[in-house]
């Protein structure tokens, strides 16, 4: 009998260990080799992102853009006597790794702002650890509105962390944007709703589906999947049941391009469209030949149409990385510049030098910062949003992301 | 559109696959009592033993006639390799230990193996795309079976004849049979022992291995977490089928399968239970019924018929 107490006892471990599936490595190589070297000060800008695994492709062009940010100021010599350095950290997309990453970027003294994470629910676990150190955090990536309007957003905003800033829209925004497009321009009636139950996705796919009725739209079926399965047949043969004309995926690539790839497999040639976590050229790989005609949206308006992003472009290609930049290059440079120019201000108002609460004089001038960023205009407005609200409709064409149209949300 | 037999169709494939993952646990379980956790990272080596042999062996564009039967040769050979040198530097310098000795090490070998994979294999910290067989899928009435699935439909009860037939009639097979009965008194009627320990590790990643490739065909991507959640679930197979019974474990892997889609497609649908039919729900399914299995049947569905000692 010793050893069937021994199989329950293991088949509860296995039954635990199935919720618990993050692996665990890291790498904190750092990253940022920085020119030093013309004395002064060094400022570090923190980096918090996903350097490994699933969505280490989005993390490492945010990691690479804040390098090119700081080396650009450092060659520029941005702010005279100021030398700023990256300081990059893993959070695997982890809720748990982005807060330890959080605690270990406040403990550096040098560390004058941070520019992360790629997820909202990571975010969720740092907010208050930099704010508590009054450490400025500038996201390129979050979406999810209560990060800075709030737990009741939708009813009365209030700003629930003063160091929280974001240079990417939000979901209130996105949401209903993709719902306008596909009831008006795609002409789409029934809709099956998928999300991941993570809060970027399970927001977004709420945002998209109260709009997606109020127009008048239908939704043929919900459903939420395990974002660690690999089979979604059992989903797909669902979708394919209910007749919808289009699938919504609140969720981001690792799944939302097998997703894509069953649903077609199982005999539905219904587009699949997602929020900016599914808008990179992993999608496409990840969900085959089929994937042609799936939408995303994604926040801003593409880097080639901007006369501003040229010169991030050419200097991202010179800089010579290894990876591409990436859906949030830009917005990553912005976020860093934007911390970048307000340590400039407090600088330049204490008399070229950095005051001994440079943290908190560094969170109070972010709201002031504006200027001409890759992206568009970059300022920041009473909940340390974004004001620039542009987002474009991308289509898979033959195999890579192509702009359809940009725009942005009007209640 | 009633969606019935492709729901069973969808289970019956994903179960073939934690039975062909389950057997290789069955059946070091009856001869040894270890569950090797490791088993699922032998599936995953496995896998990526045949993509190994795809990329850096065979030259590019090989037709997917030539090149699957020398992939699966590479995963049988990697996943053997892996699973023989686990035997021997892991687990058989415990064989005297206590029962959890030998358990945690499955463990850490389970995680040490991940993270080789994920340090050292090139380009392995993201998923890796695995090369698809040419050709539509096909309609049989309303079911759609994909190309990919076709592989896991022939080799599944293909390796449990080849198996059946291994254990019932061969002579190391009947070897095997004995010492899961009584490792002792087979060793005094000449059974070599450790041999047939050997050997049950290489068969068990034998099928994890054909398990891998069909893995690949059918999501078309590999990544050194895939043996994980998946060897949890064939584990699960395994207890489910009777933990020690070769059949047990494909009989055990094909009902989780089927739980898992049939929860999947049918809960939401009962009244009052919409919020838990989901498909993130169906884990939880799936280790309902087998609760409820072990409740009235500790033995599992198939019992012991191999190691009756417990």
């Amino acid at each position: 009998m010793r050893q069937r107490s021994l199989i329950a006892i293991t088949a509860a471990l296995a039954a635990g260990a199935l919720t618990l599936t993050a692996c665990g490595s890291r790498d904190e190589d750092g990253g940022g080799s920085s020119d030093s070297g013309n004395g002064g000060t060094t400022v570090v800008i923190g980096v918090d992102a996903p350097l490994t695994g699933d969505l280490s492709a989005l993390g490492l062009g945010i990691k690479n853009s804040v390098d090119l940010a700081a080396k650009t100021a450092n060659k520029e010599k941005f702010v005279e006597g100021v030398t700023f350095k990256i300081e990059a950290l893993d959070d695997q997309a982890q809720p748990s790794s982005g807060q330890q990453n959080a605690s270990t970027l406040v403990a550096d003294k040098d560390v004058l702002g941070v520019v992360g994470p790629l997820n909202s629910s990571v975010a969720e676990s740092m907010q208050r650890v930099f704010n508590d150190a009054k450490l400025v955090q500038v996201s390129p990536a979050n979406t999810g509105p209560s990060l800075s309007q709030g737990q009741d957003w939708q009813t009365s905003k209030k700003r629930p962390y003063e160091s929280y800033f974001r240079t990417s829209t939000t979901d209130a925004i996105q949401g209903p944007f993709a719902a306008q497009y596909l009831y008006n321009d795609s002409k789409k009636r029934k809709v099956f709703v998928i999300d991941d139950k993570k809060t970027y996705g399970a927001g977004l796919a709420g945002t998209f589906t109260a709009e997606f009725k109020k127009l008048g739209g239908k939704v043929v079926g919900t459903e939420h999947i395990n974002p660690d399965a690999k089979d979604f047949s059992a989903v797909a043969t669902k979708v394919k049941s209910s007749g919808a004309d289009v699938v919504y995926y609140g969720g981001e690539y690792p799944q939302a391009g097998p997703l894509s790839k069953q649903i077609k497999a199982a005999g539905s040639k219904v587009p699949l469209v997602g929020g900016d976590g599914i808008y990179d050229p992993t999608f496409i790989s990840l969900a085959g030949k089929g994937s042609d005609g799936d939408l995303a949206t994604s926040v801003g308006v593409p880097l080639d149409q901007l006369d501003s992003a040229k010169k991030f472009t050419a200097d991202y290609k010179a800089a010579g990385y290894k990876e591409d930049f990436a859906a949030y290059g830009g917005y990553s440079y912005d976020a860093a510049w934007s911390i970048i120019e307000a340590v400039k201000k407090v600088v330049d108002a204490n008399d070229g030098k950095l005051p001994d609460d440079a943290r908190a004089k560094v969170v109070e001038a972010m709201s002031g910062v504006s200027f001409d960023g890759v992206t568009g205009k970059v300022s920041y407005d009473e909940f340390g949003d974004t004001t620039n609200k542009q987002l474009t409709v991308y289509a898979v064409k033959n195999g890579a992301w192509e702009p359809v149209k940009s725009g942005t949300y009007t209640g | 559109m009633n969606e019935l037999p492709q729901q069973l169709v969808n289970g019956l494939l994903l179960g073939s696959m934690y039975g062909l993952v389950a057997i290789g646990y069955t059946m070091v379980y009856g001869i040894v009592q270890l569950i090797n956790f490791a088993h699922g990272e032998i599936f995953m080596t496995g896998a990526f033993g045949a993509i190994t042999v795809y990329l850096y062996v065979l030259p590019d564009g090989t037709s997917m006639a030539i090149a699957l039967p020398l992939m699966i040769l590479g995963a049988m050979l990697v996943a053997t390799t892996v699973a023989v040198g686990a035997e021997r530097f892991a687990y058989r310098p415990l064989r005297g230990a206590p029962r959890l000795a030998p358990l945690i090490t499955a463990i850490g070998l389970s995680l040490a193996l991940q993270q080789a994979v994920w340090a050292w294999y090139p380009d392995a910290r993201s998923a890796i795309e695995f090369p698809q067989i040419d050709g539509g899928p096909f309609e049989i009435g309303n079911v759609t079976i994909q190309t990919g699935d076709v592989f896991l439909l022939l080799a599944a009860p293909l390796s449990m004849a080849i198996l059946a037939y291994f254990v019932m009639k061969t002579r190391t097979g009947r070897g095997m049979q004995a010492t899961a009965q009584d490792p002792d008194t087979a060793k005094l009627m000449g059974v070599n022992t450790d041999r047939i320990i050997v050997v049950a590790f290489a068969l068990g990643a034998i099928f994890a291995a054909v398990g891998g490739v069909a893995y690949g065909l059918k999501y078309g991507q590999i990544d050194f977490r895939m043996g994980f959640i998946l060897g949890l679930k064939a584990f699960t197979a395994a207890v489910l089928g009777g933990i020690g019974n070769i059949y047990g474990a494909m009989l055990g892997g094909i009902v989780l399968g089927i739980a898992e889609a049939l929860s999947t497609a049918y809960i939401a649908d009962i009244p009052g239970l919409d919020q838990f039919g989901s498909q993130s729900w169906a884990d939880v399914w799936a280790f309902v019924l087998l609760i409820l299995v072990l409740l009235f049947r500790p033995q599992g569905l198939l019992g012991e018929r191999v190691a009756d000692r417990a």
